[in-house]
């Protein structure tokens, strides 16, 4: 009985597939491979970075050097101006007739406002992109993979991916090299 | 490539590597995590902490009675209106500079020795700048009102006066606190997730489960957290100098003899240095001792701590040559008696033991045989923690002692309460540190594996 559409259905009923490394040069070879063969909608799991990985699954770009650049452009702008409204506009002392917009002191808050703003979008920012907090994910399912924090390396090709197929990725999965292949439930 | 050179230079080092060979992923993951989750707490933790917790209590019992009775119970007065309260706000900042130095100067610089040490120095960054800011609050005398010092809608129609360093401070001070805390929660993320995954206790994993906010490490996560971690390293850098260059700037925008200088800035920020690290050599050297962690915590490690003291201590011995001569050569009669009267004055005995304990003593860190020795190592730096407290007693008290008029000359001395709340201070902070260590990971694991992959890259 096969109606259409039931494939998909089947292959999105898992989350993906997932191997699992001993060492990182071999899951950063796997990475090679599978984007090298055409899948796209993956992910790797080290428990430290390593280097080349993310490019290896085709991820070149972060967005996290602009979001600190915003953060900290507002926070200059944002800074300055909250002491020239103050100092001028709000509360104007007129101290033996100095300027009220005497901009050399308030350079220190400037700088410091700038700082807290950049830091603070530099952290929310990769908390935002990286979809954190998240309490819960597929790939925890798998009970090899509290080792992923400790000295594990995993692989997850996602069945979302176009060129997902439950036999014939498991078959490219066991031909990398792994110490173990496991089906990631929803 | 890089990892490489360091490799070879830590095989010309006799004093011996980074971390000590045979150690796996796995390992260094175990050993790190096992002393929060499955050792026995030791017996000497509790002692520390019950310890501390007294002198916690001794600190809530001084505060209290403060606020019952007026800052009037502390040693103030006019002309010293300035007193332990601020001398201990520049102390405590003064060490929470190490912590920023080793988490983001070090990391710029790519020293991979930072690695083990970070961790804890940033903790130690935090419960400093805690201590620190409760000073200026006790020290308002009415601190309910401390929220005046911020712009906000006042129904007074008044704003801060943004053209005064110590609103320089309030801001200056609070982000260094909120920086210093995303740049540690942030670098703790990924280790909380190892905690998460390796306790067994239900509680446990909740606990860090919740703190760890589901990371799982994947590749696409590291790459922008490597990105953000080295963004707020370049962030965390400059501020950390603004921070205590404010801080001299409470005394240097002042006119009296002793504060008006413009070395402040510089030999401020070098002293927060110096201070620091001497902090960081007294807390690490027991601590690798009694949790056995020789073997992260190497002498290493301790050499390249005894050296940068070397250096910023020599930094501080400039700063005061300069002091007497600028007020030798200024030919200004109130800056050349300011300068005799802290030799030669009723306040000698201070001036020359802070000479002792920051400048002659730290000179026998030229030795090699002693930047090698972790007892000859924690005297020093037990003498750098009190010589620059002492300096910092030296700028407040004996300057504002006596300035320009001799009618108007006074003398100061601390009272009881100043004690409390000063020995309570040091309570808390080592309370705060034994909480710590108790239960976070006191040295950062995934770096670990990241030094373990390094070194067997390159052998």
């Amino acid at each position: 009985m096969t109606l259409p559409g039931s494939e998909t259905a089947k292959e999105l009923s898992i989350y993906g597939l997932m191997a699992e490394f001993g060492q990182p040069e071999a899951l950063l070879e796997a990475a090679h491979r599978s984007f090298a063969e055409g899948y796209r909608r993956m992910d790797a799991y080290s428990p430290f970075p390593i280097d080349g990985l993310a490019e290896a699954i085709g991820f070149h770009k972060t967005r996290i050097p602009l979001i600190v650049l915003i953060g900290g452009v507002l926070g200059c702008i944002g800074g300055f101006y909250l002491q020239y409204w103050a100092a001028v506009i709000d509360y104007p002392l007129n101290i033996g007739g100095r300027p009220l917009n005497s901009w050399p002191m308030f350079i220190p808050v400037t700088f410091e406002l700038t700082i807290l703003l950049a830091a603070l979008s530099a952290v929310l920012g990769l908390f935002a992109l990286n979809g954190l907090p998240m309490p819960y994910h597929p790939v925890f399912n798998v009970e090899r993979f509290q080792l992923a924090t400790r000295n594990r390396f995993f692989l997850c090709i996602e069945s979302i991916d176009p060129k997902f197929d439950r036999e014939a990725t498991r078959r490219f999965l066991e031909s990398v090299g792994p110490q173990g292949v496991y089906e990631v439930e929803r | 490539m890089e990892s490489e050179q360091f490799n070879k230079s830590s095989e010309i080092e006799p004093t011996g590597p980074v971390i000590e060979p045979g150690h796996t992923f796995a390992s260094v993951t175990d050993k790190i995590s096992a002393i929060v989750l499955t050792q026995r707490t030791p017996r000497f933790w509790y002692v520390g902490f019950g310890l501390s917790f007294i002198l916690v209590l001794v600190l809530l019992f001084g505060t209290a009675y403060l606020l019952t009775m007026g800052v009037g119970v502390w040693g103030i007065n006019i002309p010293v209106g300035w007193g332990f309260a601020i001398v201990n706000f520049v102390w405590w900042i003064g060490i929470g500079h190490a912590g920023t130095l080793i988490s983001a100067i070090l990391l710029l610089l790519r020293q991979k020795w930072r690695q083990s040490i970070n961790r804890f120095a940033e903790a130690m960054t935090l419960f400093a700048v805690a201590c620190a800011g409760m000073f200026p609050l006790l020290h308002l005398g009415r601190p309910g009102y401390a929220y005046w010092l911020f712009p906000y809608p006042s129904t007074m129609g008044i704003q801060p006066q943004f053209r005064s360093p110590l609103v320089w401070d309030v801001f200056a001070v609070s982000t260094y606190f909120t920086v210093s805390l995303l740049f540690w929660y942030m670098g703790l993320i990924p280790d909380l997730a190892t905690m998460r995954d390796q306790a067994r206790r239900r509680f446990a994993r909740f606990a860090y489960g919740i703190l760890a906010m589901g990371w799982r490490g994947s590749a696409i996560h590291w790459h922008r957290y490597e990105m953000a971690y080295l963004l707020m390293a370049g962030l965390a850098t400059p501020l950390v100098v603004s921070v205590h260059t404010v801080v001299s700037f409470d005394f240097a925008v002042g006119l009296v003899p002793g504060w008006h200088s413009t070395i402040f800035p510089p030999y401020f920020v070098a002293g927060a240095i110096y201070s620091g690290f001497a902090m960081v050599l007294t807390l690490a050297i027991p601590l690798r001792k009694l949790y056995g962690l020789e073997d992260f915590i190497t002498l290493r490690h301790l050499k390249n701590m005894g050296e940068v003291m070397l250096a910023t201590g020599l930094i501080v011995a400039y700063g005061y040559i300069m002091e007497t001569f600028s007020a030798w050569y200024s030919g200004n009669i109130y800056e050349q008696y300011m300068m005799w009267n802290r030799m030669f004055g009723p306040y000698w005995f201070m001036y020359w033991a802070l000479i002792l304990f920051n400048i002659l003593v730290p000179q026998a860190l030229w030795l090699r045989t002693v930047r090698t020795n972790p007892v000859a190592l924690f005297i020093i730096a037990i003498c750098v923690n009190i010589g620059m407290w002492l300096e910092r007693y030296v700028i407040v008290v004996v300057s504002l002692s006596r300035d320009f008029l001799p009618s108007s000359w006074g003398m100061y001395s601390a009272t009881i309460w100043d004690y409390a709340i000063f020995t309570g201070s040091i309570g808390l902070f080592v309370c705060l540190l034994f909480l710590f260590i108790r239960v976070l990971p006191m040295i950062s694991i995934f770096e670990m594996r990241e030094l373990v992959h390094d070194t067997e890259e390159s052998r």
